[in-house]
């Protein structure tokens, strides 16, 4: 977009940085906000559809459209409440803390093949990292409330985030450890091809990671069955009992877009990205590097791709939330330290080891011919081992000074 | 408006000029210095933990700047890898002693129910 | 990047050249990071000192990312702010009952305080700004962050620069204090979870201690406080009575 900006408009350099970062900026905070209205009234419509009922079929027709909307005019139109023993600055600070979270994970999750905010080498270490610190936001919103409601809510979804953080991280290191590179771009299009090419058909340890790695995403967005630090029927409503309106909408569009954050990252690490199950654009003999409107096509169809398979996974949440009952403090502890962290290592032992002995799969034929992109090594000067890269032709290029 | 416009005109060449190696070590001291301030001055157990935080995390500013080779600019080399894998170590005992001395305030509060460390003086000849 | 005049103001060249994206994004983390430190140091309500931490830590972590260690950025963001301050902030909330909460120090300690770190300061400040070759404007390659060297150094094989001054493959690797410190936060995890855990004492050494030399009057009063505090470290987490 820079070159665009300045050599066919013209433009200054930093104005051109400027409107660029601007522009990218503004696009991933519609998706966040894009992505809530939407889901609002998924999840309206799915709940009903479970409890055997309609779900909202007034507002703006027959299916209820605009019900999401309406919901926002309401919570715009509230009185803006803080109880009185409150510590003012914390609890006006925490719902943008949480937001600010979730949002800043955005910045490295690719879309298409390089359609992404920034293209960082460690992507996925840096989205768990991030998303590990809405936990802030939760804990100053339940101290700073002043009620003992709050602050138990706060204190539970806190122990509950940072202890599932444990088996996040050794589920998000497998397909890390098959790609052989935390960059997720390089991760998903590892996967380009049919949809047995993608790493939760790789070996069945894999498989089974990608369950382990449902529950715990589940568990670190706070979703039933794990929903504990906000059940109304134990704790009103845990850490944001005392918000309301456009603050507690922050809360909610924090939680939808963490969603939304996990289920794509799912999508993009095990589930092939961007990458159809049927190859179309390469059947139809569209590349994403040549061509004028090629390129175009190709990420068009990628992003429809991903967000479908993000919305999947987002409905699906939805549907386990409805279907289950809750979980209570200690087995939400104890499926976290008992089960999913012991699950996770050894499947992870379990990997490696596949990997070792079987590097081109079960099936040889069916793995992804050519172009295997690795971070690789290089003979160097004097015999040491230089960092290569390998570019889309599958040749080994020179990490680039 | 002119003479303070003119003063304004060095403080453009902030933002205009790439920051040095200087600048780092700059702001790494100044974390540092507020750490040990913050070590001497709280009465909370809690905050002198936090002012040993401060000083860790000054003392990894100096670390990464001079790993970077970016910054090195005319210096031969830079620490480069050796300075990063410092950085880790530094990151991973400072996780390690806030959960020590997290457990010991903590142990302190169970026995006396205050975190104040003025109160510590059972053992005072 | 030569500075070019695009603005004349009243006689006076502006010299508004192309920003220096770097240096002004360095100026925002350093000024969040500096700010939020002294912030700590003056602030008294423990719980917003760990908040100003947070937040100077997490302005760090881009001070990291800027320098061009992504891994370690985004191992600051993981570790330190959401591990090492989560693991704080939990001992804030623990302990920051009613009078806790504030302790402010006298007068004359915070002077002095005052005096020694800005002399400290100083003398750190002379000290970075001493080396002439420190002071040259950055202008070195500007190198693809990669996590593989690194990873592979803590495997203990050193695959970057091999111009270095040891000859090629002999530098040596971190793989012995990769291994110390995960024995070492073993230890640590096991010990600080020994040290913290609920005990059950009837009541606290110091209600003891404050029975045999206190009117009966006081006693109720401080034996209520300290089956409090006693009370509520085991029990936030299972949602006892507060």
């Amino acid at each position: 977009m820079v070159e665009f900006l300045t050599s066919t408009v013209g433009l200054s350099g930093w104005l051109a940085w400027t409107i660029a970062a601007v522009v990218s900026a503004v696009l991933v905070l519609n998706v966040i906000a894009g992505g809530a209205l939407a889901f609002i009234w998924a999840e309206r419509k799915v709940s009903a559809r479970i409890q055997d009922r309609l779900g909202p079929t007034r507002t703006g027709g027959r299916f209820g459209w605009l019900q999401s909307v309406a919901d926002g005019i309401k919570l715009l139109a509230k009185e803006d409440l803080m109880p009185q023993g409150a510590d003012g600055l914390l609890f006006r600070l925490a719902p943008y803390v949480s937001f600010c979270a979730s949002f800043c994970a955005f910045i490295a999750l690719p879309f298409a093949f390089d359609v992404v905010g920034q293209r960082l080498n460690v992507a996925v270490f840096f989205v768990v990292a991030v998303l590990g610190l809405e936990v802030f936001g939760v804990i100053l919103a339940g101290y700073a409330s002043a009620s003992k409601w709050s602050l138990f809510g706060a204190m539970r979804e806190a122990a509950q985030v940072v202890s599932y953080e444990v088996p996040l991280g050794m589920c998000v290191v497998v397909p890390v450890m098959i790609a052989g590179t935390m960059d997720m771009v390089t991760i998903a299009e590892k996967q380009a091809g049919w949809f047995w090419n993608w790493y939760i058909f790789h070996d069945p340890f894999t498989f089974v990671i990608f369950w382990v790695y449902v529950t715990c995403a589940v568990a670190s967005v706070n979703r039933a069955p794990f929903d504990l630090a906000e059940a109304e029927s134990e704790l009103v409503a845990g850490f944001h009992t005392e918000y309301s309106g456009l603050r507690w909408s922050y809360f909610f569009m924090a939680e939808y877009g963490s969603m939304f954050l996990v289920s794509a990252m799912a999508a993009v690490l095990f589930l092939g990205g961007w990458n159809g199950p049927v190859p179309l654009a390469s059947l139809a003999g569209l590349s994403a590097g040549t061509g004028d409107t090629a390129p175009y096509v190709v990420r068009l169809l990628g992003l429809a791709n991903l967000v479908a398979k993000a919305s999947l996974g987002v409905i699906v949440m939805m549907w386990i939330r409805w279907t289950l009952p809750r979980l209570r403090i200690d087995q939400v502890m104890a499926t976290c330290l008992k089960y999913c962290t012991p699950i996770a290592a050894v499947m992870f032992a379990g990997a490696m080891l596949w990997k070792i002995a079987l590097p081109g799969g079960l099936v040889p034929g069916l793995s992804r011919p050519g172009g295997e992109i690795r971070e690789g090594w290089l003979p160097g000067p004097g015999g040491a081992a230089i960092p290569g890269e390998s570019t889309r032709d599958g040749s080994l290029a020179r990490v680039t000074p | 408006m002119t003479p303070a416009l003119a003063a304004l005109v060095p403080l453009f060449g902030l933002v205009t000029e790439p920051v040095s190696l200087a600048h780092y070590l700059v702001v790494g001291a100044i974390l540092f210095a507020a750490g040990v301030a913050c070590m001497a001055i709280k009465r909370n157990a809690l905050g002198v933990l936090m002012g040993i935080e401060l000083v860790l995390n000054g003392a990894n500013v100096n670390f990464v700047a001079f790993a970077s080779p970016f910054l090195a600019g005319d210096r031969a080399r830079s620490l480069g890898l050796d300075g990063q894998a410092i950085a880790i170590f530094v990151i991973l005992l400072a996780a390690a002693e806030a959960a020590v001395a997290l457990a010991i305030t903590l142990n302190f509060y169970n026995n006396h129910a205050t975190v104040d460390v003025d109160r510590a003086d059972d053992l005072k000849g | 990047m030569t500075p070019t005049l695009i603005a004349d103001v009243s006689g006076v060249a502006l010299p508004v050249a192309a920003i220096n994206w770097h240096a002004l994004f360095f100026l925002l983390f350093a000024g969040i990071a500096c700010g939020f430190a002294v912030a700590v140091v003056a602030a008294d309500n423990v719980v917003r000192m760990a908040l100003y931490l947070v937040l100077s830590l997490a302005a760090t972590a881009g001070l990291f990312l800027l320098a061009g260690a992504e891994f370690l950025g985004a191992m600051q963001l993981m570790i330190y702010v959401g591990g090492t301050l989560v693991l704080l902030v939990f001992g804030v909330m623990l302990t920051a009952q009613g009078p806790l909460v504030t302790l402010a120090s006298a007068g004359g300690d915070r002077a002095l305080a005052g005096v020694v770190g800005a002399a400290l300061l100083g003398m750190l400040v002379l000290a970075g700004l001493s080396v002439p070759a420190w002071r040259q404007p950055a202008s070195g390659a500007v190198v693809e962050p990669a996590a593989a060297p690194l990873g592979m150094a803590l495997v203990g094989v050193r695959v970057d620069d091999p111009t270095a001054n040891a000859p090629a493959g002999v530098r040596p690797g971190y793989l012995l204090p990769f291994e110390i410190v995960s024995v070492h936060l073993l230890v640590v995890l096991v010990g600080a979870a020994y040290l913290a855990r609920a005990k059950r004492r009837k009541t606290p050494r110091a209600i003891e201690v404050a029975a045999s030399v206190e009117p009966p009057a006081a006693v109720a009063e401080h034996a209520a406080i300290g089956r409090d505090a006693a009370l509520r470290t085991g029990s936030v987490l299972s949602g006892g009575p507060a």
